[in-house]
């Protein structure tokens, strides 16, 4: 197996968040490539002819974005989006922990193929610690002359705010985010305009993922050609997965996007840890549909693969279920989290939610009937597509997959609690 | 950290901070924006914002009382009352769930003989349950402050207590040894 290092080089060191270990390593040449002689619009092409995806979720190709900025605009911003708090995703955490400095040289130099000049690193609330990291390295940089005024002599300015959430999944939508900025609640907006249109203040505003942004340092420093030659024709470049659940080696590792699953779930995960089997996995974050083990194994791990198959590739937040598991418990553990995550601003999504919950409880608590399976199904149908932002259906893909693919252990349960009561037991811990 | 639960008189942000978020509000684009970061400056010295710190940041920033309520009642970080000393946070998201995070709060519970949610009468320990803490392949974890412990079994949370309770609070696992 080949190892990929493009993002990944100084994960699990000691020294890696140190400026002078990341300038002895090629840092910040990339950055003085650009400044010393590209212009704007020939680093949105390298960038747009690399094929690079944006790795928050949606996959929307970020060179593309870059070129909805309105010509000429006066006042751009540009957001670093580490919002990370999608359920089984720890990536851009590490990213920002053991290499800070690469996401900053992606930031200035995603900024200055915008022309923006002031960033916005907006950093999860619950990632204090990294918070201070990712500050001191911003700090560095300054000292340096990487950031403030005339950047090596280039001219360009840019300032960078390090910005810190306060616990809210919705946030990580680009316009919640944005509005979070901007000293309000983290309540998205429709769309259109985007926020490369319309966003920060009104100002055309970028908002790219933390991952995304790292990418940029590599593509500038090998060009667009090296990095289509890794991953597939439509899913170029590598890709770090996060993986959870009883593997024999969970964590966060770096692969050429379009590896099958099989091989890099026994030769990078080591297969399950000892005594589980494999039941399902959440490929791309809790917000994409489950797949049973038997249709995981014969997938590859890319965006037309994984949609082909009936998920998304998603934030690459690798969720493992072990045979163990009982699926009726762990959606109602999903669903009480978009519930509390629901911004409360579109109907279908603060009721829908509340209403998945409920059932999922009821079920478990030995009063649901085979009507409330189809209930769960009509819930589902009022919520899809029908909201601002993607929270409805980010809840509606796993409640309709895990009943889709696992329904025999929704009815065995209703049969079951007929008879025995409620199961308030958690299978994996104590009394509810 | 959480300040103690207080008998005293209500508390109010010191100069200190009523002048750094003067200075948080000159660095933003507009003084709005510089609302969040505000907050936490109130929140890092008292560990709550009492009513004196909404007056301070409709005051500073000029913007509306009910502006401010609603950001603060918006975010789950920010809390509008004082806190238990030790804030114990334990995800029970899918990942930590999955590796045993139940049985984590059922252990918490007996050892502080206190349920989710609540505070032990001394005003000490807090414990929650919160949503998915970007651990997910650490898990279970809990979060206490600007650190996460991970790998939680029954026996480091022991120890965890512990030392909490002689009042030195351990080395996190996201405190990891850096070259200086």
């Amino acid at each position: 197996m080949k190892e990929y290092k493009l993002l990944s080089a100084r994960f699990g060191r000691s020294d890696g968040h140190k400026l002078a270990v990341y300038e002895q390593e090629g840092g910040y040449q990339a950055l003085r490539k650009v400044l010393g002689g590209m212009d704007a619009a020939a680093v949105r092409e390298t960038v747009k002819a690399s094929g690079l995806r944006g790795r928050g979720g949606a996959g929307f190709p970020t060179g593309v974005k870059w070129g909805f900025v309105p010509q000429g605009a006066e006042k751009v911003y540009f957001f670093v989006n580490a919002d990370e708090s999608e359920p089984g995703t720890f990536k851009d955490r590490f990213l920002l922990d053991y290499d800070p400095h690469q996401t900053l040289e992606g930031t200035i130099i995603s900024c200055f193929a915008v022309q923006a000049h002031l960033a916005f690193i907006y950093i999860r609330g619950e990632f204090g610690w990294l918070i201070d990291r990712v500050q001191a390295a911003v700090d560095e940089a300054y000292r340096a002359g990487y950031l403030g005024k005339d950047i090596l002599g280039s001219g360009f300015d840019l300032d960078v705010i390090v910005h810190k959430g306060a616990g809210a999944y919705i946030c990580g939508e680009e316009t919640g985010l944005i509005n979070s900025v901007e000293g309000r609640k983290g309540q998205p907006n429709i769309k259109p305009p985007f926020p490369a249109v319309a966003g920060y203040l009104g100002q055309p505003t970028i908002v790219n993922n933390v991952e995304s942004v790292a990418s940029v340092p590599w593509i500038i420093n090998n060009g667009p050609e090296a990095y289509k030659a890794i991953g597939t024709e439509k899913s170029p470049g590598t890709k770090l997965f996060s993986v959870s659940g009883p593997v024999r080696n969970p964590g966060v590792y770096e692969v050429p996007l379009g590896i099958p699953f099989r091989e890099f779930f026994q030769d990078y995960l080591g297969g399950m840890a000892d005594g589980e089997e494999l039941k399902a996995v959440i490929v791309g974050g809790s917000s994409v549909p489950v797949l049973p083990a038997a249709e995981i194994m014969n997938v590859n791990l890319d965006y037309e693969s994984l949609q082909q198959a009936g998920t998304m590739l998603g934030s690459g937040g690798m969720i493992v279920i072990p045979e163990s598991c009982d699926m009726v418990e762990l959606i109602q553990v999903l669903m009480h989290f978009y519930y509390d995550e629901s911004c409360g601003q579109c109907t279908p999504c603060r009721e829908g939610t509340g209403w998945l919950h409920k059932l999922v409880k009821k079920l478990r608590g030995g009063e649901g009937t085979a009507a409330d399976l189809e209930l769960l199904e009509h819930v589902c149908g009022g919520m899809a597509g029908l909201t601002i932002c993607p929270l409805a259906d980010a809840a509606v893909m796993p409640m309709r997959s895990f009943l889709g693919k696992f329904r025999p252990e929704f009815e065995a349960l209703i049969q079951e609690t007929a008879t025995t009561g409620p199961r308030t037991r958690w299978p994996r811990g104590e009394q509810e | 950290m959480n300040k103690p639960v207080p008998d005293q008189a209500p508390q109010k942000p010191s100069e200190a901070t009523a002048a750094r978020i003067d200075e948080l509000a000159a660095r933003y684009p507009n003084p709005a924006s510089a609302l969040m970061p505000s907050i936490w400056a109130i929140m890092d010295e008292l560990g709550y914002v009492p009513e004196t710190g909404v007056d301070l940041l409709t005051e500073k920033l000029g913007v509306t009382r009910a502006r401010v309520y609603e950001v603060l009642s918006f975010y789950t970080m920010y809390r509008t009352e004082p806190q238990a000393e030790y804030v114990l946070q334990v995800c029970h998201n899918i990942s930590c769930h999955i590796m045993g995070a139940r049985g984590i709060i059922a252990h918490l519970e007996k050892k502080l003989g206190i349920r989710l949610g609540e505070s032990t009468p001394d005003g000490k320990f807090a414990l929650e349950g919160v949503e998915c803490l970007g651990a997910c392949g650490m898990g279970p974890c809990l979060q206490l402050g600007k650190h996460l412990y991970e790998h939680l079994t029954p026996a480091k949370v022991d120890d965890l207590l512990e030392s909490l309770r002689r009042g030195e609070v351990p080395r996190a696992d996201t405190d990891r040894e850096l070259e200086a």
